[in-house]
C-alpha cells in the first residue's frame, strides 16, 4: 500500500488523518507520543489559530495545539 | 515481568505514623478540586528547596477520624519529566528526594472523559509497585459525552480500587475515604510485559539500581524503564543524581541502540499504549454518536480569525475595568486606615524616634504596599478564573503566533499583560509557563509594562509638562499612550533579545492541550487567590519592611534643629545627601539634587515619587488634585535661576520610569520566584541602565535641538 504521505502542517482543516512517520530519536517528540500520538493513531485537524498558527488537532476525544514547524515533522496518511 | 497479584502491601500501622498519600494526576483532571475537597483549609504551602516549584501538603481524615496526609504533586502527563514541576513529581514518587518522604501510596486521578491518554501516567504509576487508589473524576462529564465507563470493570482489569468521582459538587468523596482509609490495599495485578527489545536493558539497569543506588527491587524497575524515556534526564535541585556505574550502564544501552536504529523510547510509549487499548477498549463504551459538545460549539466563536479577537479583547477591557473600579474602594480605605492606624500609633506613644519608625517608617511603608493589595487580589481572582475555566489556554492558543516572533510562546502573554496593572501577580503567573528560559524572560521583562503605580507620577508630569489647563485633553491622553506604547516596545525588544543571546536555546516542542470549558469552582479560584495573596504578604513583606525602615531612616537622619518643616529635614537628611551625591549621575538627564530624593525614594513603590515630591516642594497634594503641587513644581528653578521641571525635563523623567526597576515588592518577588539574588539584581540593573540611558538621549537631544 503505497499511500502519499502529507506533513500534519499541510493537512486541511477539518481533515483527518492516520499518523505514519516521526522523527527517529528525537527526545523533544517523545512527550508527544505520550500524550497519545502513535503511528497508527486518527487525528483530525480542527482548526488553525486566528493567525494561521498554531495548529489545533484532535486525538483521542481530545484537543491539542501545537505549531506549525514542529507539525511538519510528523508525517501523516490522508483520510478520504 | 508481571507481579504476582493480590500481595497486600504491608498494611501501615495505626497509630504509629500518618499515612502519607501522593495525589497525582494530568493537568486539568480536577486534581485541585479533589485535593481542596479532601483537606479543606487544612493546606500548608510552601517550596520544595531549591527549586521554584509549590508543595502543598494537607491532611485528611479517615472514616474513623484518623489523619491521613496528602501530598498535592503537580500535574503531568508522564513521568518523564519536561519541566521541574514533573521533575518534582518524579522524583517525590522514586523516593529521590531527601527533603519529602517516599509516599506509602498514591491516589491517582483520571478524567473519565479522556481515559486512554490519562492511563498512561496510571501505567508508569502502578510500575513503582506502591498501593495505588484510582480516582474516576467527571464520570457525570463522561455520561454527557455518550461514554459508558465501566468501573467496576477496570477494577477488575487493574486490581486496585477504582472510585467514580464528581470531585466538583463532592460526589464519591465518602468512598474515597473508605478506601483511603483502609489498612490493607492491594498492589495492582500489572501484566505488563517490557518490549523484549529493551528488556535486557531493563533488567540490567534494575540490577544495577538495587546493587549502586540502593534502591528497593520494585522502584528499581520503574526507575529504570523511566531512565529510558527521561529525555534530557532533567535534574532539578534536591533530586539525588543516579550512581555512576548505572549512568554508565543507561549511556551504553543508549549508544547501542543508536547504532542499530532501535527508537527505545517510542517502542517503550507504544508498548504502554497497546495495553491501554486493550483496557480502554473492555472499560469504555461508546453510545452511539454524539454532535459537537459544547466545547466545540464555545470554540468555533472563541478562536475564530474575527470573533477571537472580539472576545479576547472584551475579556481584558473586563479585567482592567474591574481591577480600576473594583479595587478603587478598598484602596482608599487602606490608604485611610493605615493613615488612622500611623495616627493611633502617635497618639499613644510618647514622642522619639521609636514611634517615628513605627509610624512613618514601617506603618507608611508597609501601607504603601498594601494598597496594592485589592488590586494584586482580584488579578489573581481574575487569572484564576481564566485558568479554570479553560479559556487561559485559549488565549495562549490565540496569542502565540505573535509572541513567537519574540521567542516567547503564547502562554507569557497574560502574564505580560497582567503586568500593566501590576507586576507582582503577572511574575507569579508565569508559572504555569514549562520552558524555564520562557519562564524567566517573561519575569525579566514583565515589569516593563507600565502598571498602575506609575500612573500618578504621568500624571503629575504631564500636569508639569503641558502649560495651562486649556490644553486638550487628547495631548495628555496621547502622551500617556506614549509612555505605555514605550514600555510594552521595551519589554518585547527585550525578550527579543533576552532569547537571542542570554537565554537562547532551541525552542522547546509547544504543544498544549486545550482543556473542555467548565465552569469555575468558584471554591477554588477563591482558595488559589487567598494563597497567592498569601505568599506575596510572607514572603515579600519581610523585604519591604525592611526596606521601607531603611528608606524612613534616610530620611530621618540625621536630625535637623528643633523647629525646622519637613522640607529642611528631609534637604539635609541622608536622603537629601545622597541626592546632592547623585546629582552628578543625573545631570545629564536634566534632574537635580531634589529630584534624585524622589527617585530614591520610590524605590519603595513608583508613586510614593508623589508624595515626596509634595515633601520636598513643601505642597500639600492628592491624587485628585495636583494642582498645588503641580504649581510648586513650576516654580522650582536650578540655583543658577533656570527652570527645573521644563517639559524636556518632564518627558526625561516620565521616560525614566517607564524603564527604570523602582519597585521593591517585585524585586523580593522575582527574587523568590529565581530562586536567588542573581536575578533581580541582574534586572534592577539593566531596566534602571536602560532608563538612564534612554532618559539621557530624550534630554540631551531635546537639548540639542533648543528645547
Amino acid at each position: 500500500m503505497a499511500a502519499t504521505l502529507l506533513k500534519l502542517s499541510d493537512l486541511a482543516v477539518g481533515a483527518s488523518a492516520t499518523v505514519r512517520e516521526f522523527p527517529a530519536q528525537d527526545p523533544a517528540f517523545i512527550r508527544l507520543r505520550e500524550m497519545g500520538l502513535l503511528a497508527g493513531t486518527r487525528i483530525t485537524l480542527v482548526r488553525t489559530a486566528p493567525l494561521g498558527d498554531p495548529l489545533e488537532i484532535k486525538v483521542r476525544g481530545y484537543y491539542l495545539t501545537l505549531r506549525k514547524v514542529d507539525a511538519a515533522h510528523v508525517l501523516v496518511e490522508p483520510v478520504p | 515481568m508481571a507481579l504476582p497479584s493480590h500481595i497486600s502491601a504491608a498494611p501501615v500501622s495505626a497509630g504509629s505514623r500518618t499515612p502519607v498519600y501522593a495525589l497525582v494526576g494530568n493537568p486539568n483532571c480536577g486534581k485541585s478540586t479533589l485535593f481542596n475537597a479532601l483537606t479543606g483549609l487544612k493546606q500548608k504551602v510552601g517550596n520544595y528547596p531549591g527549586v521554584t516549584v509549590e508543595k502543598k501538603v494537607g491532611t485528611a481524615y479517615s472514616q474513623h477520624g484518623q489523619p491521613i496526609t496528602v501530598i498535592d504533586l503537580p500535574g503531568t502527563y508522564s513521568l518523564a519529566a519536561r519541566s521541574p514541576d514533573e521533575a518534582v513529581t518524579r522524583d517525590v514518587l522514586l523516593g529521590r528526594r531527601s527533603d519529602t518522604a517516599q509516599p506509602d501510596r498514591i491516589l491517582c486521578i483520571v478524567d473519565a472523559t479522556n481515559l486512554e491518554r490519562n492511563l498512561y501516567l496510571v501505567h508508569q504509576i502502578l510500575d513503582l509497585g506502591r498501593p495505588v487508589i484510582l480516582v474516576m473524576n467527571m464520570m457525570d462529564l463522561a455520561a454527557e459525552a455518550g461514554l459508558n465507563v465501566r468501573v467496576a470493570r477496570l477494577e477488575k482489569e487493574l486490581g486496585i480500587p477504582v472510585i467514580a468521582c464528581e470531585a466538583v459538587n463532592g460526589k464519591g468523596l465518602v468512598e474515597l475515604r473508605v478506601a483511603m482509609s483502609r489498612s490493607d490495599l492491594p498492589l495492582a495485578r500489572h501484566a505488563w510485559d517490557v518490549p523484549a527489545p529493551i528488556a535486557p536493558a531493563v533488567s540490567e539497569l534494575a540490577a544495577s539500581l538495587v546493587e549502586h543506588d540502593r534502591k528497593l527491587p520494585l522502584i528499581a524497575r520503574a526507575e529504570a524503564l523511566l531512565l529510558l524515556t527521561d529525555q534530557d534526564s532533567v535534574r532539578v535541585a534536591g533530586s539525588t543524581p543516579l550512581s555512576p556505574r548505572t549512568a554508565e550502564i543507561l549511556h551504553g544501552w543508549q549508544q547501542r541502540w543508536a547504532a542499530e536504529g532501535t527508537d527505545w523510547a517510542g517502542t517503550l510509549v507504544n508498548s504502554r499504549y497497546e495495553a491501554i487499548g486493550r483496557i480502554a477498549s473492555e472499560v469504555v463504551l461508546r453510545a452511539g454518536t454524539v454532535g459537537p459538545s459544547l466545547s466545540d460549539k464555545i470554540d468555533a466563536v472563541v478562536t475564530h480569525a474575527v470573533w477571537g479577537w472580539l472576545v479576547l479583547g472584551c475579556v481584558m477591557t473586563l479585567l482592567f475595568i474591574s481591577i480600576f473600579t473594583l479595587a478603587q474602594a478598598p484602596m482608599d480605605w487602606i490608604g485611610t486606615h493605615t493613615a488612622l492606624l500611623a495616627d493611633w500609633v502617635k497618639s499613644r506613644m510618647p514622642e522619639g524616634d521609636l514611634r517615628d519608625l513605627i509610624t512613618d517608617g514601617a506603618i507608611g511603608g508597609v501601607g504603601s504596599v498594601v494598597t496594592f493589595l485589592p488590586q494584586i487580589l482580584i488579578l489573581f481572582f481574575f487569572i484564576g478564573l481564566l485558568e479554570s475555566t479553560g479559556y487561559m489556554a485559549r488565549a495562549a492558543f490565540i496569542m502565540d503566533r505573535l509572541m513567537s516572533r519574540v521567542g516567547l510562546n503564547g502562554k507569557s502573554f497574560i502574564p505580560l499583560l497582567s503586568s500593566y496593572a501590576c507586576a507582582i501577580p503577572g511574575i507569579m503567573a508565569t508559572r504555569t509557563i514549562e520552558d524555564a528560559k520562557d519562564r524567566l524572560v517573561t519575569i525579566l521583562v514583565a515589569p516593563l509594562m507600565s502598571c498602575s503605580a506609575r500612573l500618578p507620577v504621568y500624571l503629575l508630569m504631564i500636569a508639569a509638562l503641558l502649560p495651562n489647563d486649556r490644553v486638550s485633553l487628547g495631548a495628555k491622553v496621547g502622551i500617556m499612550l506614549l509612555m505605555y506604547a514605550l514600555g510594552t516596545v521595551g519589554a518585547f525588544g527585550f525578550a527579543w533579545l533576552f532569547k537571542r543571546t542570554l537565554l537562547k536555546g532551541a525552542p522547546p516542542l509547544m504543544i498544549m492541550e486545550l482543556p473542555p470549558y467548565r465552569l469555575p469552582g468558584l471554591k477554588d479560584v477563591a482558595l488559589q487567590m487567598l494563597e497567592r495573596a498569601g505568599i506575596f504578604l510572607r514572603r515579600a513583606g519581610t523585604v519591604i519592611l525592611g526596606i521601607s525602615i531603611v528608606l524612613w531612616f534616610l530620611a530621618a537622619y540625621p536630625k535637623a534643629p528643633a523647629g525646622a518643616t519637613p522640607t529642611q529635614q528631609l534637604a539635609q537628611s541622608f536622603a537629601g545627601r545622597a541626592g546632592h551625591a547623585l546629582e552628578p549621575v543625573i545631570k545629564p538627564l536634566g534632574f537635580d539634587w531634589q529630584i534624585g530624593i524622589g527617585l530614591i525614594s520610590s524605590f519603595a513603590a513608583r508613586e510614593v515619587f508623589v508624595s515626596t515630591m509634595g515633601v520636598v516642594f513643601n505642597a500639600e497634594s492628592s491624587e485628585e488634585n495636583t494642582a498645588p503641587l503641580r504649581d510648586a513644581l513650576k516654580a522650582a528653578r536650578w540655583p543658577d535661576g533656570r527652570v527645573l521641571f521644563t517639559p524636556l525635563v518632564c518627558l526625561s523623567l516620565m521616560v525614566f520610569y517607564v524603564f527604570a526597576m523602582q519597585c521593591m515588592s517585585t524585586i523580593a518577588v522575582v527574587k523568590r520566584e529565581t530562586n536567588g539574588w542573581k536575578w533581580p539584581v541582574f534586572q534592577t540593573l539593566y531596566m534602571t541602565g536602560t532608563a538612564w540611558v534612554l532618559s539621557f538621549i530624550v534630554y540631551q537631544t531635546g537639548h540639542a535641538l533648543g528645547f
